[in-house]
């Protein structure tokens, strides 16, 4: 799967729990949860969508390293290698 | 018999639509079963029957109409009782002298929601003003209910959150208090247990406060109580009213039901199942009235101490905020540690601050066994 495929499912998740999401303004830099307004609760099912999706676990401790649609994508591509 | 009445959902609420009916007459229903579906400023809510019995004669038909809380819907009858016709409530003459007539038509006030201190409960200038300078919540909101719609629901919104937020603030003397909480314990028993666990089955840090605030409440039940007519009204269960922030602005408190009974376990899944029908405007009117105390977790944005406005008439509202690292000093060292600053802001007529003291002690002393929890 490509970062693009990747990246589609990325945002497909983030809109189920922020449906107004517009990701042209979102930069691949950027907080995801702090420029959406996520909290922790939705966060947790957002991963547990993608967990569900492509089978990839992600464990607690990774959690932190998940802030940008870069670092999302780039971690998801490795996992699924 | 027993009536069956527009329900206050808070107190904020003034009035509210019937939006439809989920019973007819004659159905026989037991205590929870759906009986209507009302609207207020604060969405749409499931109403439950409070007693088992047999539906009565529907009094007020679904429609557009705003229904002062009170006012009788229909009625509960026990099996076999004979009903007793009742009549729909007629719109009664309001008691309201010229001068405040005249300033409620000039500030569009509502002069069937304001509550009279005059004479025979008439209404007079001085409760017209109070409505203009305090809470506003009379105001009629004009409701062209199309595109509007939206705009419309934050409105209302608004404005029941400035009413019970005005109320709060006139009528109760707040005291505060603080605590830090050395989490490290808390939190390396709940990473090892994560650890053996599917993302689907993980707990979320802010479920071991939560649980630790109903087990202390139990041990300190002055502030798990309703202050009504300058009485303490404990309330038996213990039913933890968590504020939910919506999206797009607004913010609801329904309550998490019998939280000292649940397990950790348990309880995730009650705060994810509140949070989406929260969200999704799917809540019930007894999640909206019964709680007796409210925990609001501000943590997420990084915030460290939360200084709350209690929600009346509850007596107490707990703060949390961000678990971060701090140096903590303990047997002449200085280390990092995970530190949870909880607070406390408790109505000082309901108790004093040593009673708020013994509740943050409690709270401490739980969390640093987090295997009991």
């Amino acid at each position: 799967m490509d970062a693009a495929a990747i990246r589609g499912i990325i945002e497909k998740g983030l809109l189920q729990i922020a449906p107004e999401a517009e990701f042209d303004d979102l930069q691949p830099t950027e907080n995801i949860r702090e420029e959406l307004d996520i909290d922790s609760f939705d966060f947790l099912n957002f991963l547990i969508g993608l967990n569900e999706e492509l089978g990839v676990d992600i464990p607690e401790s990774d959690y932190e390293k998940l802030i940008t649609m870069n670092d999302l994508t780039a971690y998801l591509e490795e996992k699924l290698q | 018999m027993a009536d069956f009445i527009m329900p206050s959902l808070g107190a904020d609420m003034q009035e509210g639509i019937l939006v439809a009916w989920r019973v007819q007459p004659g159905d026989r229903v037991h205590h929870g079963d759906i009986m209507a579906e009302i609207e207020t400023q604060k969405g749409l809510f499931e109403i439950e029957a409070f007693a088992d019995g047999v539906v009565g004669p529907l009094l007020v038909q679904p429609g557009p109409d705003k229904i002062p809380v009170g006012s009788l819907l229909t009625t509960i009858n026990a099996p076999g009782e004979a009903v007793v016709e009742k009549t729909a409530p007629s719109a009664t003459r309001i008691k309201i002298s010229p001068a405040a007539r005249k300033l409620a038509r000039e500030n569009q006030v509502d002069i069937t929601s304001l509550r009279g201190s005059g004479p025979d409960g008439s209404v007079c200038l001085a409760d017209v003003e109070q409505a203009l300078t305090g809470t506003q919540v009379q105001r009629t909101v004009s409701s062209g209910k199309s595109k509007k719609e939206m705009k419309d629901f934050k409105t209302g919104m608004r404005q029941a959150i400035a009413a019970a937020m005005s109320l709060s603030n006139r009528e109760i003397p707040h005291y505060y208090l603080s605590t830090d909480i050395d989490m490290s314990r808390a939190l390396s028993w709940l990473e090892e247990r994560n650890r053996q666990r599917s993302i689907r089955e993980r707990l979320l840090p802010v479920v071991m406060p939560l649980k630790a605030v109903a087990l202390a409440l139990k041990d300190v039940p002055e502030l798990n109580a309703h202050w009504v007519d300058g009485r303490l009204d404990l309330k038996k269960e213990v039913h933890i009213g968590f504020a939910v922030a919506l999206r797009g602005g607004g913010l609801m408190t329904p309550a998490l039901h019998n939280v000292d009974c649940l397990d950790l376990d348990q309880l995730m899944a009650a705060v994810g199942d509140l949070i989406s029908r929260t969200r999704s405007g799917k809540l019930r009117g007894s999640e909206m009235t019964d709680a007796g105390v409210t925990v609001t977790s501000l943590g997420d944005l990084g915030v460290r101490t939360v200084f709350g406005v209690i929600y009346p008439p509850q007596v107490a509202l707990i703060g949390l905020g961000k678990i971060s690292e701090q140096p903590w000093a303990e047997n002449g060292e200085i280390l990092a540690r995970p530190v949870l600053t909880a607070t406390l802001a408790a109505d000082h007529r309901a108790g004093d601050g040593h009673l708020g003291a013994q509740f943050l002690d409690r709270l401490n002393r739980l969390l640093q066994e987090p295997e009991k929890l």
